[in-house]
């Protein structure tokens, strides 16, 4: 029998939960030379600022055991460049969903960038990220604290009428009532997890590999934490989550839907193999089949 | 990019720590000069980038240090082993853009990548002048074949043991070579301290630590004076130009 593999976020049908995540797949160009964009359930784009960034010194990545640290720091063109050029060129070669991750340095900042979002037919649905830990204002620190991620989301939900999913992050105590004040504010769902804020240290030079000092630590270690977050959060809140953090199977999708995710993005795995969102969506149907599952749709938050 | 699992033809070391992996890649297109690749190694999530030294039909050679880890199990793996490898990564170097006289300039692994540009501009019909700057007399890597390819080659050692005493600059200023357009790989410093005395147009390839090779991460940006660039994915080579040193 055929798999239904498809899953709805926020009224958009993704024709399955696969989706690469902000920061692991640039724009889309470069795996457009070598995989089939469409077959992808929705595409995260890189994270966008109203102001065009250089990001982070280098060294941006540092390595360890199960995973990376990056510090990139969102580099990227800035939200003009976004949704004059560099989206609608990405929806001429793709008709699969595009995400635009949308980052800030102020409230003000986030709407504005939604507004614009909000103006380009080529988006089909707005990220907030406010859980970037390498930037030095901003970033992170909405995303800490339910009143600033309560602000964030009240000022995009004014600037977007297009599906609003809110980054959150995991260096937090209590994610709960961030979570909750994202959803009390009318976000359509939420993505967990951003990366863990790590460190790393070059013992022979005696410097930090980063020249950021810190950075993101993301990868196949963080999967059991997202996957923990997630059904955290499924517990509490009604909005659809979008499971992030460690995904590297067929299998990790289905457990991440399992603890409540609607959709699922991959990240670090992209940058160890650029095939890795295909290989997924290819095994899909051969697990689901294996675990008795007619309609991916059936298992999300079973447990 | 190209993704596929060749297999080890042979693995041995040339240099101090420095080795020539052959491999067999089969109906594999063949690779630029200049270009990349990226290979897995057991138990670390990123794979390792290294400079393709010559692409042949059927046949890839690898030349790398050990400097770490990933390099240290690599330089072990034995002949049948097969190895996943991601290739065809960057942009590699611009052989048309030399007219009748090429200078190359290496400087210890960084000259790698100068044995298939040397070939290529030699098949085009270049004259080629290589100067190869290293530490010492053993660490000499690639000299024999670039002259076999008819390439006039000079050395430079830091400690005098072979060739001209000094850096590939004191080399350049004693051969003072005849050349319309200039290939440079090597460490940075070496780079930065060639870049004013190169008067004619030329090419430089750059190294970073990558996190995908791909051109997805952005973890390996570099200024520009077109702006931001990625060094695994616009890059590595970088024309003088657009070189804000």
């Amino acid at each position: 029998m055929v798999r239904d593999t498809s899953v709805t976020l926020g009224g958009i049908r993704l024709k399955n939960p696969v989706i690469p995540a902000s920061g692991t797949f640039g724009f889309g160009f470069e795996a457009a030379g070598w995989l089939d964009l469409d077959r992808l359930g929705a595409i995260a784009l890189k994270g966008t600022t109203l102001e065009p960034r250089f990001g982070n010194p280098t060294p941006r990545i540092a390595e360890c055991a199960g995973g990376l640290l990056n510090a990139v720091g969102l580099q990227n063109p800035g939200i003009d460049a976004l949704v004059n050029e560099v989206a609608p060129q990405v929806r001429r070669i793709c008709s699969t969903p595009l995400i635009a991750n949308i980052s800030g340095f102020s409230v003000d900042e986030f709407g504005v960038c939604c507004e614009k979002a909000d103006n380009c037919d080529s988006i089909d649905l707005v990220e907030i990220n406010i859980s970037c830990p390498n930037v030095h204002q901003g970033g992170m620190a909405f995303g800490t604290d339910p009143a600033s991620a309560a602000a964030v989301t009240r000022r995009a939900r004014k600037a977007t009428r297009k599906p609003l999913f809110i980054k959150l992050s995991p260096n937090v105590t209590d994610i709960v009532p961030i979570a909750r004040a994202c959803e009390d504010e009318g976000a359509d769902g939420l993505t967990l997890i951003n990366t863990l804020l790590g460190m790393r240290i070059d013992i022979r030079r005696r410097k930090p590999v980063l020249a950021n000092r810190t950075g993101g630590f993301s990868g196949p270690a963080l999967f059991p934490v997202a996957l923990r977050f997630v059904s955290q959060v499924a517990a509490a809140c009604r909005i659809p989550l979008i499971g992030c953090g460690g995904v590297t199977s067929a299998e990790d999708v289905i457990e991440m839907m399992m603890a409540g995710a609607t959709a699922v993005q991959v990240g670090s795995a992209n940058l160890h193999d650029p095939l890795a969102c295909p290989a997924i969506i290819d095994s899909l149907p051969s697990v689901m089949e294996e675990l008795n599952i007619d309609k991916l749709e059936d298992i999300i938050g079973i447990i | 990019m190209n993704k596929y699992n060749p297999t080890i033809l042979s693995n041995r070391t040339v240099a101090p720590k420095v080795y020539r992996m052959e491999l067999a890649t089969g109906e594999a297109p063949p690779l630029r000069a200049g270009s990349f690749v990226e290979v897995e190694v057991p138990g670390k999530f990123l794979r390792r980038p290294l400079s393709v030294s010559l692409s042949e039909s059927g046949r890839l050679t690898l030349l790398y240090k050990v400097v770490g880890e990933g390099t240290a199990w690599l330089a072990q793996a034995q002949p049948g082993t097969s190895l996943s490898l991601l290739t065809g990564l960057g942009n590699g170097f611009d052989t048309e853009a030399c007219r009748e006289r090429a200078l190359l300039v290496g400087g210890g692994i960084g000259a790698a990548p100068l044995h298939q540009l040397c070939r290529d501009l030699r098949a085009a019909g270049r004259q080629v002048t290589v100067l190869l700057g290293f530490n010492t007399a053993s660490e000499r890597i690639l000299c024999e074949e670039l002259e076999t390819l008819g390439a006039t080659v000079y050395v430079a050692t830091l400690d005098g043991s072979a060739g001209i005493r000094g850096l590939v600059t004191d080399a350049l200023r004693q051969v003072q070579p005849a050349f319309d357009y200039y290939y440079v790989c090597g460490p940075m410093p070496m780079m930065r301290a060639l870049f004013p005395l190169l008067q004619a147009d030329g090419e430089f390839s750059l190294e970073a630590r990558m996190g995908c090779g791909t051109g997805l991460c952005f973890g390996c940006t570099v200024q520009t004076t077109e702006g931001p660039r990625r060094i695994c994915h616009e890059g590595p080579v970088f024309t003088k130009k657009v070189l804000p040193w």
